[in-house]
């Protein structure tokens, strides 16, 4: 079969490889430069994207520190503070924070676990444009004096369209969702990568720890999104189309929102921390000189915190009147993320006092980490004593916690990464003095502005007020921190000064300055679009070879895929536990239709927001077109078989392997949605046993015969669509059976339409009725892509795209036609048990 | 020395102090909560110490501590330590919390009031005392435990005296309540805690706690003077 495939020629000296390579996997120049897909190209980008936002969110804070330097001041009225302090938060969380780790991870993943490339390339620049619009709509609302102001949790009713009636709030619901499009895709794309792209022989169990933490951090984001993307989507529905989920007048509940939001937020801080906590894991062991200390406690610890991230956003709710002994378990549960927390501490210590520890610039900002980090969990634990919380919460003092465990502990392991890692962007080391001076100037800077926040909120300050009188005995504390934040932004300047300095006149760098063994030192400095010049085989003893020293044999296109074939952008998947290569990826080439898509994208978001419907249903017709002719280009037109990929291994390309990324790219985009299906149940259960305003013998008739006739039509479709796998993979005729499904999703997505305009009561009037049509909203859409899905089947199989060796599209049509039905059952089992339950509670007003 | 001391001392008090402070209590679960911080103090600024003073031994004084091997090193500094620290913690601020309670009292039935937040006033009905009401003025009577029942009108507030109590939420369709006493007659000052929109900063209110025996003509008065006012 692969008899006109080009065989690699003989080894070829490592300059004519690399122009072969370079020629292959380079970004073309100029306006071409839009169509990059190339991790390294994509991860620098939003790296620098995401620094600019945390300019701006910086110069917010900058902003409101002004404002509260002194009493009664007239700098900014109470609507502008509002505006300043929402934003401020909210782009350093969503803007600055979310996508500077995941650019971080998309930059650094592949190369340190030795591979060229991420599974999707073309998911990620979809994800980089995504985060650049979305983050544009936001800015621009900031201009323009539309911007949020709710506070950057966005509590309804304060948020809702009576008591915030302009764009202000539908602003952050839609930009903040646009924003989140981008940190899920390139969630899952991670999850698929780490699992399936690494270097032959790396086993999980001898993965670099940097890989299991992001690959947790990735896991948690899947998880973690869903349920704040529910409340926005419910939240702008009921700001747009008046359906009540959290009007009390209307059998929603405020507090709802503060689930869904916590539910998400509180794995935020995770999200943010395991990465950076990735980064300390990755160059104490280098500047102790020896390899980490308690591998596998480490990965159980941040497995640990992962689930123990999940069970705890009550703890932002402690005042909201939820019983005290419900509290008790989650402050217990808050108490003991100390302990993954401290086995990770103590790992690092234990690596240094086991190690030589040798001085160097990144172990100041790790000194700054210990320092602000164990300070700021120590006040975490007090604040998950509940007594302690009810005093403190809300104040300053939380300020000033979340401050050293989000803000602190993220920007010092950051910028110990900075000038860890700037001299493989560079090839150029960074002027010490400098840096030096920069560092003490953001530590002391920043323990003077949040640490006196602590005694502020202690004497009783709340956050998110925009003046005080003067009596209150917060004006020295007050004056001090903005003077500290004024030194610690000079720190930051004087960091971005150095890093011009470095880019100019750095000394240059041999190659692997820090003697690493992780592989992203075994490359050339600065590293090239297709990253390894051949990919490294990890044998035994390689985890701990000074990485510099394999490079010059990785270059000489002795590892794997040391030679150029068919103009390919060729990488290796492995067996996601033990390692051993089990196809070759063939990425995609760059294409601007990741652009294109995004655009579309950002026209449905920004008609949404001027509520222009039939512009989005146009928009969102058009983004369903692009996604399935992505599809189209996708794969090969013709079966291979396996294929030579050097030091004697034979593997079939990804098309014709059953654990091909794809595959499990659906699993995760099936996990993600389960957790907001599961996030509606829990919203509809949630509002029948807790809300106010509930009916007592309401008999809301909804049409058994619809539903009944809804389920079967779903039924009929997933049979079809196995059956169409079937004949597939027998070779035989498979259209009758796509065509057939499509009829039967049609059906039933006509049978619920039918049902949402029976449900009573109606939905505008309470949220028995609103969570009902939800429900069903949810299983239309999903029957919808199902006949996204079954399309690209057709078009592909008239395009010979697919044979019965190639099935991996229709595997993922069955799957996801699967899914489709066990959610629909669930769904419209709870539409029609719904009116039951409400008897059985009884009225409550 | 004692001088210094007790000078040092009394700034330190001096910082304590102001309307709000949750340092300087006034009443029994202001008190407590106060206490429950001054140990997680105590205990923090030990715990700080010791982790910033092994930094500080293993990166400056190498092989220190090498004589601990790794295992050690996690389970002592990873289980060990937060397991001694933080069980005896939990149990004490379940506790502490617990007492502060607004559960029902042996006898006598605890006083209520009834606490409306609106963006961004607090209106306070007293259905012991004849349903009468005040706004931005909550009465009481020293020495006397008092349920304050807090609710809202439109969007989330909080209602919080530092120096009397924690606080709680006051939600729209829900009613919060929470046990408040003040020791000695006085004014004392509360303010709403949750975001409220535009009046947030402002929207404050002040407590005039009355000798018990003064309380109810105090309020009538009070509250006879504010109708007044109105018509």
């Amino acid at each position: 079969m692969s008899g006109s495939v080009e065989q690699p020629p003989q080894p070829a000296n490592a300059l004519r490889l690399h122009r072969q390579l370079a020629a292959i996997w380079a970004t073309g120049p100029g306006v071409q430069r839009l169509a990059a897909v190339n991790h390294s190209v994509l991860g620098l980008r939003m790296m620098i994207t995401s620094f600019v936002f945390f300019a701006i969110g910086g110069v917010l804070g900058m902003l409101t520190r002004v404002q509260l330097a002194t009493p009664n001041s007239t700098f900014m009225d109470a609507g502008t503070y509002n505006q300043v302090f929402t934003m401020h938060g909210s782009m350093m969380l969503f803007l600055f924070a979310i996508p500077m780790v995941e650019s971080v991870a998309v930059y650094l993943t592949p190369k340190i676990l030795g591979t060229r490339d991420f599974a999707f390339p073309r998911l990620t620049a979809y994800g980089y444009w995504c985060y650049l619009f979305g983050a544009t709509i936001l800015t621009v609302s900031l201009l323009a004096g539309v911007a949020p102001d709710s506070g950057w949790f966005m509590y309804t009713p304060l948020s809702s369209n009576v008591f915030t009636p302009g764009i202000n709030a539908d602003v952050w619901l839609l930009g903040v969702t646009f924003v989140e499009i981008s940190a899920l895709s390139l969630a899952m794309e991670i999850v698929v990568s780490v699992l399936k792209m690494r270097a032959p022989g790396m086993s999980l169990d001898r993965m670099p720890i940097f890989g299991w933490y992001i690959l947790v951090t990735a896991l948690m984001m899947i998880v973690a999104f869903p349920p704040l993307i529910l409340g926005s989507i419910l939240l702008e529905v009921e700001r747009a189309f008046g359906l009540p989920f959290f009007d009390p007048a209307r059998g929603g509940d405020p507090l709802l929102w503060q689930h869904l939001f916590w539910l998400f937020g509180h794995p935020d801080v995770y999200i943010i921390f395991l990465p950076m906590a990735a980064v300390l894991s990755t160059i104490i062991p280098v500047f102790a000189g020896r390899p980490l200390v308690g591998y596998r406690a480490i990965v159980v610890a941040i497995v640990a915190l992962a689930f123990l991230s999940f069970g705890i956003w009550v703890h932002h709710m402690f005042t909201v009147g939820i019983p005290h002994l419900a509290l008790a378990f989650f402050s217990a549960g808050s108490a003991i993320v100390a302990v993954p927390t401290a086995v990770q501490i103590f790992a690092w210590l234990a690596t240094l006092s086991h190690g030589r520890p040798r001085w160097d610039l990144p172990m100041l900002y790790v000194f700054g980490f210990f320092f602000v980090f164990v300070a700021g969990g120590l006040t975490g634990v007090m604040l998950a004593m509940v007594p302690f919380d009810w005093q403190a919460h809300d104040t300053y003092f939380v300020v000033a916690h979340m401050h050293y465990v989000v803000a602190g502990a993220l920007a010092f392991p950051m910028l110990a990464a900075l000038y860890y890692w700037l001299p493989l962007l560079t090839g150029r080391s960074t002027v010490q003095r400098l840096s030096t001076v920069a560092f003490w100037l953001v530590f002391v800077g920043f323990n003077m502005t949040f640490f006196l926040m602590h005694l502020t909120g202690l004497l009783g300050m709340p956050r998110r007020i925009y003046t005080y009188t003067g009596y209150e005995s917060w004006n020295w504390l007050n004056l001090l921190s903005s003077v500290g934040s004024f030194i610690m932004t000079i720190g930051f300047a004087l960091v971005v000064i150095d890093l011009v300095v470095q880019l100019r006149y750095g000394r240059r760098v041999r190659r692997d300055p820090w003697r690493a063994t992780t592989f992203e030192w075994a490359m050339p400095i600065p590293p090239q679009p297709y990253a390894f010049a051949s990919i490294p085989h990890v044998g035994a003893g390689t985890d701990r070879t000074e990485a510099g020293r394999i490079a010059l044999s990785l270059a000489r296109g002795e590892g794997y895929l040391g030679a150029a074939r068919n103009g390919w952008q060729e990488t290796l998947g492995v067996h996601m536990v033990s390692g051993k290569p089990d196809q070759l990826i063939v990425l995609p080439q760059p294409t601007y239709l990741p652009l294109w898509t995004a655009l579309a994208t950002a026209v449905a978001v920004l008609a949404l927001l001027f509520k222009l419907y039939p512009v989005a249903i146009v928009a969102t017709v058009v983004i369903a077109g692009l996604f399935v002719l992505a599809a189209q280009r996708s794969g090969h037109a013709r079966d291979y078989g396996p294929l030579p990929v050097g030091r004697g291994v034979s593997v079939p390309p990804h098309t014709e392997v059953a654990e091909a990324p794809p595959w499990l790219a659906l699993i995760c985009v099936l996990v993600a949605d389960g957790t907001l299906f599961a996030s509606l149940l829990f919203g509809t259960f949630y509002l029948w046993i807790a809300a106010p305003n509930w009916p007592g013998g309401v008999s809301p008739d909804p049409s058994r015969l619809l539903a009944l006739g809804a389920v079967a039509a779903l039924a009929v479709g997933a049979v079809a669509s196995r059956l169409s796998l079937r004949a597939l993979a027998a070779a035989g005729g498979a259209q009758g059976w796509i065509v057939l499904a499509m009829l039967a999703l049609a059906g039933s997505i006509a049978a619920l339409v039918g049902m949402m305009g029976g449900v009573t009561p109606d939905p505008r009037t309470h949220a028995l009725g609103a969570t009902a049509v939800a429900l069903l909203c949810f299983v239309v859409v999903h029957a919808g892509i199902g006949l996204l899905f079954l399309v690209s089947n057709l078009l592909r199989l008239a395009g010979g795209r697919v044979s019965p060796r190639r099935l991996v599209d229709f595997r993922l049509t069955r799957l996801w036609l699967d899914y489709t039905t066990v959610t629909g059952v669930l769904a419209l089992a709870l539409v029609l048990a719904l009116p039951a339950l409400v008897s059985v509670l009884g009225a409550r007003a | 020395m004692r001088a210094a001391i007790q000078t040092s001392g009394a700034a330190l008090l001096a910082g304590c102090s102001g309307p709000f402070s949750t340092l300087a209590p006034g009443g029994a679960a202001a008190d407590s909560i106060a206490s429950l911080w001054w140990i997680m103090l105590a205990g923090a600024v030990v715990l700080f110490a010791l982790v910033m003073g092994l930094f500080g031994l293993v990166v400056w004084r190498p092989g220190w501590g090498s004589r601990v091997s790794p295992a050690r090193w996690i389970v002592l500094g990873g289980l060990v330590l937060p397991g001694i620290v933080l069980l005896p913690l939990i149990a004490y601020a379940l506790v502490a919390g617990e007492r502060l309670l607004p559960l029902p009292s042996f006898g006598s039935a605890v006083p209520r009031v009834e606490a409306e937040g609106r963006q961004w006033s607090w209106t306070f009905r007293y259905p012991g005392q004849g349903g009468v009401t005040t706004s931005n003025v909550l009465h009481l009577a020293a020495g006397t435990p008092v349920d304050i029942d807090v609710t809202s009108k439109d969007v989330i507030h909080a209602f919080w005296v530092p120096t009397l109590a924690g606080k709680i939420d006051a939600v729209p369709g829900r009613t919060n309540r929470l046990r408040v006493q003040a020791d000695r007659p006085g004014q004392y000052e509360g303010q709403c805690n949750e975001f409220c929109g535009l009046g947030h900063a402002t929207m404050r209110f002040v407590v005039l706690v009355h000798r018990p025996e003064d309380y109810a003509a105090a309020l009538a008065r009070a509250a006879a003077a504010e109708g007044a006012g109105k018509k």
